[in-house]
């Protein structure tokens, strides 16, 4: 390998060759001279939605997809325009975002924080996408919301409601429009103690990750604000089906309420053999036995049928709501797709509304002209009355649901009942609140 | 060249040359026409290519040659991610302490484990693997969740202490991994005409030690030990008969591929430093041994092919959807556009796995060597040589009596 021979043409070849590699510079253009990530250049600007259509949570993710179409829809001026018309601010005309159609591209998150940036970061980096918006689940909110904050996108939080969202983990580039487990609990508990008394003892089951433990802090301090008394708190893993073995330690706690900080599939199974134990049958330290499920949805209500009956929770939104903005959503969203939006399809419907009107009123789509827009913004019409989303967190504050499973439901999709409004002011908190503390908002970033 | 015989040579310079010209190869559609969506020359894609190639090659010293068939090797995988993160954390962004660490943490790791699973083979074997897998994410997920972040993953905060740098970068956001402040996410565009190809430090740095992670496992291969790690694959019980213990072979490779998978564990981390429990899930164990058998095991190049297939599968084919059919038939007439749409549907989107399992299922029935037998069935069809594919490895064993 040794023998070195340099002839004429060898030497032109590698001549030629460097040369081209000289040139190249010349043709390298560093990403996006517009100042921030993926600034929309043609007629077109390109949203990403990163919903799971897979896993755990796929029901969801499918609803808010089709909540995303919907919005997208009537962001370009088709359909009946839905919320647009009794949204407060005026700024969409209904010709897209700044005068750019709407397009999107969407991906699976799986419910794996791994999967879902994987996803996010291809839609960021192959197809262009200038926002990106989804999710099911508080481990995905949070990763996604990191990867856009480091990216230089906006990230618009779908259905997540663990504290640590807009809490230790909150990024300037990331926002969210669900409500969180202390709102849930402030809500919560004086209904809870209005309808079984200021001396009850409950007993905690709760889902053993992240999104649980919160739920778990938020209801425990609320409950015991009022006088309650916690027995105990038992973690379950999140991978349980059979909850048997986790109930049968109730009754001998001398608890008589328990607390299910379940969701989905883990929700129904619990409740599901807790009704079978006869719990709710059951008569304690002279008081009926009561069951509590702090996040309720439609999806799981209809997953756990009969046995929801009576029992109280709260959520974001319900279809059943009169305002009219909910009408407007819920007739437009049923007569596209035949049935009644869930709460994760409305909270991922306003969330792409909002982004979209923020930049129509900035002006522009750089990420931090959008924050600019967004931060202290107060508006009306999206169907949960007048709302914040506050400046110090990126957390939308805005009146909180307390739902009972109905006792007689009229149909399939007819199965909460609201049984009351909890005004904003009774679950705003302070931005360094212990729940929410440890994390920093940092600056916007708008990428490149 | 390097110490190879001038097949391995040729394989190493082909991948060396595939690797280094993958964003001009992954890119062959221009950007904006119809044919972009199956483009795969962005840098996320480029990134996961190689590092599931490294991890796939690792996995294939352990199983392709010794026959141990690991079930949680995604462990590994976790926990050299989870050391990554924890070294941007503590000491700075320089992505070389802490892919130094991760290789270090997955080899101690891999001791423990094998140490004790490889009393066993066969069947016990992989399953005492999938336990002690399955055992690190459930702790990653909840018991350990102050070290792990659990369902959240590990994440980097601005408040980190990071010794030798700094904790927030000048404007105010948590500073990138980089190679003495070479941005690993930072990329340049090559436009020509209508294409874009896109060059990615990142994407550069882990190519680079994948071909040397390529090349040490071409030696491992060709060394005695690896002959060794054959003899105890074709017949362990003869062998210790002939006066041999297996038990140090088999958990010398067993760690080394351990420390391979902390190594892709490690760049993962560098290339997106966050660190999620989801990795070690056994599901994730499950797809290095797809990966090594749908390319082909045993063979050298066919663990990095069926990685490549199966993130290219998972990244592309399910981001289809419905409204990009229709842009595609919408020649068709109404109804028929409706029909095939409606056919194709089920396999795209959410459809991946589906796709990919029949693929997978076609593989294994009509190329029980792999996509690597494919190539060599394609070459043999139009080669002049015949002779000497005979004595490549195949993935079957012959019988010793």
């Amino acid at each position: 390998m040794s023998k070195t021979d340099v002839t004429r043409r060898g030497l032109l070849r590698t001549g030629a060759v460097a040369g081209a590699g000289l040139m190249v510079p010349t043709y390298l253009r560093a990403g996006g001279h517009e100042g921030f990530t993926n600034a929309p250049t043609g007629s077109t600007v390109t949203l990403g939605f990163n919903v799971p259509q897979s896993g755990p949570y796929a029901d969801e993710g499918a609803d808010e997809l089709r909540a995303y179409e919907l919005a997208v829809e009537h962001l370009n001026g088709g359909g009946d325009g839905g919320m647009l018309s009794t949204f407060s601010s005026k700024a969409l005309q209904g010709n897209g975002i700044l005068g750019k159609k709407v397009e999107y591209v969407t991906g699976d998150t799986q419910t794996k924080s791994d999967a879902a940036r994987a996803s996010a970061k291809s839609m960021i980096e192959k197809d262009g996408a200038v926002m990106i918006t989804g999710g099911s689940s508080s481990g995905v909110a949070v990763a996604v919301q990191a990867l856009c904050q480091e990216a230089g996108v906006i990230f618009m939080a779908g259905l997540t409601h663990s504290n640590d969202t807009t809490g230790k983990d909150k990024r300037a580039n990331g926002f969210r429009h669900f409500f969180n487990s202390y709102m849930s609990g402030a809500a919560l508990a004086p209904v809870l103690a209005n309808a079984y008394g200021t001396d009850r003892k409950a007993y905690h089951l709760t889902a053993d990750y992240n999104w649980g433990y919160t739920t778990e802090e938020a209801v425990k301090s609320s409950t015991e604000a009022m006088g309650w008394e916690t027995v105990n708190a038992v973690k379950t893993p999140l991978t349980q089906t059979d909850f048997s073995s986790y109930i049968a330690p109730v009754l001998q706690s001398g608890a008589d309420v328990l607390v299910l900080n379940h969701y989905g599939g883990n929700m129904v199974n619990s409740l599901t053999n807790a009704v079978q134990f006869g719990l709710r049958d059951k008569m304690v330290n002279g008081k009926q036995f009561e069951i509590v499920v702090p996040l309720y949805s439609r999806l799981m209500a209809k997953g756990a049928g009969a046995n929801v009956k009576g029992i109280f929770g709260s959520t974001n939104w319900h279809w059943s709501l009169q305002d009219e903005g909910s009408k407007a959503f819920v007739r437009s969203f049923g007569t596209k797709y035949g049935f009644p939006p869930s709460q994760a399809a409305h909270t991922c419907y306003v969330q792409a509304l909002l982004y979209a009107d923020a930049v129509e009123r900035a002006g522009s789509f750089n990420p931090c002209a959008v924050v600019e827009a967004l931060e202290g913004f107060e508006f009306d019409g999206m169907g949960n009355g007048p709302t914040l989303y506050r400046a110090e967190d990126h957390q939308c504050f805005k009146d909180v649901l307390v739902v009972k499973g109905k006792e007689n439901p009229t149909s399939e999709f007819d199965l909460l009942e609201i049984v009351e409004v909890t005004p904003v002011d009774q679950v705003t908190y302070a931005p360094d609140h212990p729940q929410f503390a440890g994390g920093a908002l940092g600056t916007c970033n708008p990428g490149a | 060249m390097f110490a190879l015989d001038k097949k391995d040579a040729r394989l190493l310079l082909m991948v060396a040359v595939l690797t280094m010209l993958a964003p001009f190869i992954l890119n062959p559609f221009p950007a904006g026409s119809e044919m972009a969506q199956f483009n795969a020359g962005y840098p996320d894609l480029m990134q996961r290519f190689v590092i599931f190639g490294i991890f796939a090659i690792g996995f294939n010293i352990l199983f392709g040659l010794t026959g141990y068939l690991s079930f949680g090797h995604a462990a590994f995988l976790g926990v050299g991610s989870y050391s990554a993160v924890w070294m941007f954390k503590l000491l700075s962004m320089n992505v070389l302490p802490a892919i130094a660490l991760s290789v270090v943490v997955a080899g101690l790791f891999s001791v423990v484990i094998g140490f004790i699973s490889l009393r066993r083979s066969g069947i016990y074997f992989s399953i005492l693997t999938l336990a002690f897998a399955q055992m690190s994410f459930a702790l990653a997920y909840s018991v350990l969740t102050p070290i792990t972040g659990g369902e959240t993953g590990l994440q980097l905060a601005l408040d980190d202490p990071r010794i030798l740098d700094v904790a927030a970068s000048a404007t105010g956001n948590i500073p990138v991994p980089g190679l003495f402040g070479l941005e690993m996410r930072a990329s340049t565009n090559l436009e020509l005409g209508p294409w874009v190809f896109t060059f990615n430090v990142g994407y550069y740095f882990s190519a680079l030690i994948m071909l040397a992670a390529f090349y040490l496992a071409i030696r491992i291969f060709r060394s005695p030990f690896g002959m060794m790690l054959r003899a105890i694959k074709s017949n362990q019980q003869r062998l210790n008969y002939t006066g041999l213990n297996a038990r140090p072979y088999t958990l010398a490779a067993f760690v080394i591929s351990g420390m391979y998978a902390g190594l892709a564990g490690g760049l993962m981390a560098a290339m997106d430093p966050l660190a999620g429990a989801e990795r070690m899930f056994w599901t994730a164990s499950g797809e290095v041994v797809l990966m090594t058998i749908l390319g082909g095991a045993g063979t050298l190049i066919g663990p990095v092919l069926g990685a490549g297939f199966i993130k290219y599968m998972e990244n592309i084919i399910s981001k289809i959807n419905e409204s990009i059919l229709h842009q595609w038939f919408y020649w068709l007439p109404d109804g028929l556009e409706d029909f095939v749409v409606a056919m194709i549907y089920p396999f795209i989107g959410k459809g991946w796995h589906l796709t990919l399992g029949l693929l997978f299922m076609a593989v294994v029935i009509f190329l029980p060597g792999g996509l690597v037998e494919g190539g060599q069935r394609i070459g043999r069809m139009f080669g002049r040589k015949k002779s000497e594919e005979k004595d490549k490895p195949s993935g079957k064993t012959t019988p010793a009596e």
